[in-house]
């Protein structure tokens, strides 16, 4: 079943995922170094969820840092408060934070997906603010969250391995659902939502799907975020965090895995990168060339990096071409 | 022949069918009638409401007053989607593909209320899911055969020529399995003979999937050959109905088309 086209990347992949785990077990790269790596991980499972709502399914959300702060804050909750930092905790905990944010996007989507383009932007956005103000006076209610100080005392469990194969597991089932019926009926509302409704697809019921399958991703890449600085403010999850993931988002290209993953990692690299490269005193000029590269690369392709592409196994299935070879009468080719 | 149809039973009736968009009356107390099988024209001017007929019977709009039965069940408070669940597909005066998407998913996309995998199935990628997958692409490239699309099936749809649109349009809307057709101006911006043969071809699918067919149409020779009967709408209203020979000698019609004094 599993073809060549899967395997091959799947086993490079993996081949990555080795050298760089030997290397951090071996002590070649320092603390900080495995710090980025794993936060690229974290920022593909966070852009791909915005990849679902805004790329596959058109539907534009200027909010979701709101569900990737729900995430942090959950599972944060669930290992230092119920579970009293015991390690063994953390796979629950990242449950909690999928289930917190897709069923917060869930209530939050049955009324705000009616909205169309900008004005469902604004709603999104204005969802983002009202998190963030709540994450900010939290403490009142539950001390624990710790409002406009902070969360600290989160155990330190997000591993790179942690984050590479939760990263890895969301562009499988990502990929997946794309590229079946369900995928095709959210894209389907993208490309034209009154054809689609007129074909008999539920878009409401689409829409909202997305928007919950997304709000999870953020959720996972929250609770990996949160157990990999140990430390939650709600600055971290505020209205600029939502532009971020929006940028790399497009960046990457609207409606490709591939272009996602690139820019995601990309623009990790490039604002940690710079950080190395440049001397002391240039530091502050990150944010000059970093929203620099992004025209540059808006102007050269104004898809985004990887617009309407896929590489290798994320590519849609050639199972079309060989039922196309079906169909042709008795050929006495197939297999 | 003319028994021959009214024996049949009625797949679509409207009654009274009313649309106001705010002091603007658009349909006034239409009611029209498809029995099974039939090929129903709608014609009449431009703006005299046939396109707003479509979009009440397809659940776009909501009527405001009148009532809408499909095989003697009201349809007139379902939404858009449910009504294709019900058995009717149409197309749009305009083509409205999924224009990014391959003239194989557009076909597919169609498919979809008859796919029964779950989202967690398709996550995993379950045999089941690859079973049925297989089975509605299978289902999707006939249906692309019949209208001559297959070798296309790879093609973004926006890609298509505008002819080869329109053909895929109608694949698309008959993927959904409806027992009612709704054809709005499928011949619009066709020379004669591109029309001719798009209409002997909508007469071939009537009959190799058992449809009954309403269509819109402002050109009346169009419809003159294939129709079984012709409603004629003028200002929102019913003016004529009958035979094509009835139609076309109508004084009332010819005064809608060609204006008063004429003859």
């Amino acid at each position: 079943m599993l073809s060549r086209r899967i395997l091959l990347p799947a086993a490079a992949a993996l081949a990555v995922f080795v050298v760089l785990q030997t290397a951090i077990s071996a002590e070649l790269l320092n603390a900080y170094q495995i710090t980025i790596l794993t936060y690229a991980c974290i920022f593909v499972t966070y852009a791909l969820g915005l990849n679902v709502i805004y790329g596959y399914n058109g539907q534009f959300s200027l909010g979701h840092a709101a569900f990737y702060g729900i995430g942090a804050y959950a599972s944060a909750l669930v290992t230092k408060i119920v579970f009293q930092g015991n390690p063994l905790s953390f796979p629950l905990a990242l449950a909690a934070g999928v289930a917190t944010a897709a069923a917060i996007g869930y209530l939050i989507g049955l009324p705000i997906l009616r909205l169309r383009s900008d004005y469902l932007g604004i709603a999104t956005l204005g969802f983002g603010i009202m998190v963030k103000v709540l994450f900010d006076n939290a403490d009142k209610v539950i001390p624990a969250m710790g409002g406009a100080r902070g969360l600290t005392g989160i155990p330190k469990l997000t591993s790179f391995a942690w984050a590479f194969f939760a990263a890895a597991a969301a562009v499988i089932l990502v990929r997946n659902l794309i590229y079946s019926s369900h995928g095709r009926a959210i894209v389907s509302v993208r490309e034209d939502e009154i054809a689609a409704d007129a074909m008999g697809i539920n878009t409401t019921k689409y829409k909202t799907l997305a928007f919950v399958v997304g709000s999870g991703l953020a959720g996972l890449a929250g609770g990996l975020y949160a157990h990999l600085y140990v430390f939650l403010h709600p600055s971290n999850f505020d209205f600029l965090k939502s532009v971020d993931v929006l940028m790399v988002v497009v960046l990457g290209g609207l409606g490709s895995m591939t272009g996602t993953i690139i820019a995601a990692v990309g623009w990790v690299f490039l604002l940690e990168g710079l950080r190395i490269v440049l001397p002391q005193e240039f530091l502050d000029w990150r944010m000059v060339i970093y929203p620099l590269v992004m025209i540059i690369v808006m102007i050269l392709r104004p898809r985004g990096l990887m617009g309407g592409i896929e590489l290798g196994p994320l590519k849609p299935g050639k199972v079309v071409r060989r039922l196309k070879a079906a169909l042709v009468p008795a050929s006495g080719k197939e297999a | 022949m003319a028994e021959n149809v009214s024996s049949r039973s009625t797949v679509l009736a409207t009654d009274g069918l009313t649309m106001y968009f705010g002091g603007l009356k658009a349909v006034q107390d239409v009611s029209v009638a498809v029995r099974e099988g039939e090929l129903v024209g709608i014609i009449g001017p431009n703006g005299a409401g046939k396109t707003t007929v479509f979009n009440l019977v397809t659940g776009i709009y909501k009527p405001t007053a009148g009532d809408i039965k499909l095989n003697g069940e009201s349809i007139t408070k379902l939404k858009p989607f449910e009504v294709t669940q019900r058995g009717v597909a149409r197309t749009f005066q305009n083509i409205r593909l999924f224009p990014e998407l391959t003239v194989l998913d557009n076909v597919r996309i169609a498919y979809h209320r008859n796919v029964h995998y779950g989202l967690l199935s398709a996550m995993v990628r379950w045999p089941s899911f690859n079973r049925e997958e297989e089975q509605l692409t299978e289902k999707a490239l006939d249906f692309l055969d019949v209208f001559g699309l297959a070798d296309r099936h790879a093609e973004q749809a926006k890609n298509l020529p505008y002819g080869e649109q329109r053909r895929l349009e109608i694949a698309r809307a008959l993927a959904t399995q409806p027992s009612l057709l709704l054809l709005d101006e499928p011949a619009a911006g066709m020379n004669p003979n591109e029309a001719r043969r798009l209409m002997e071809l909508i007469n071939f699918i009537r009959e190799r999937f058992h449809l009954s067919i309403l269509l819109i149409e402002h050109q009346m020779r169009v419809v003159m050959g294939i129709c079984e009967r012709i409603y004629v709408m003028d200002f929102g209203e019913l003016i004529a109905q009958g035979t094509p020979k009835e139609i076309q000698n109508n004084p009332k019609v010819i005064e809608a088309y060609l204006g008063k004094g004429v003859g």
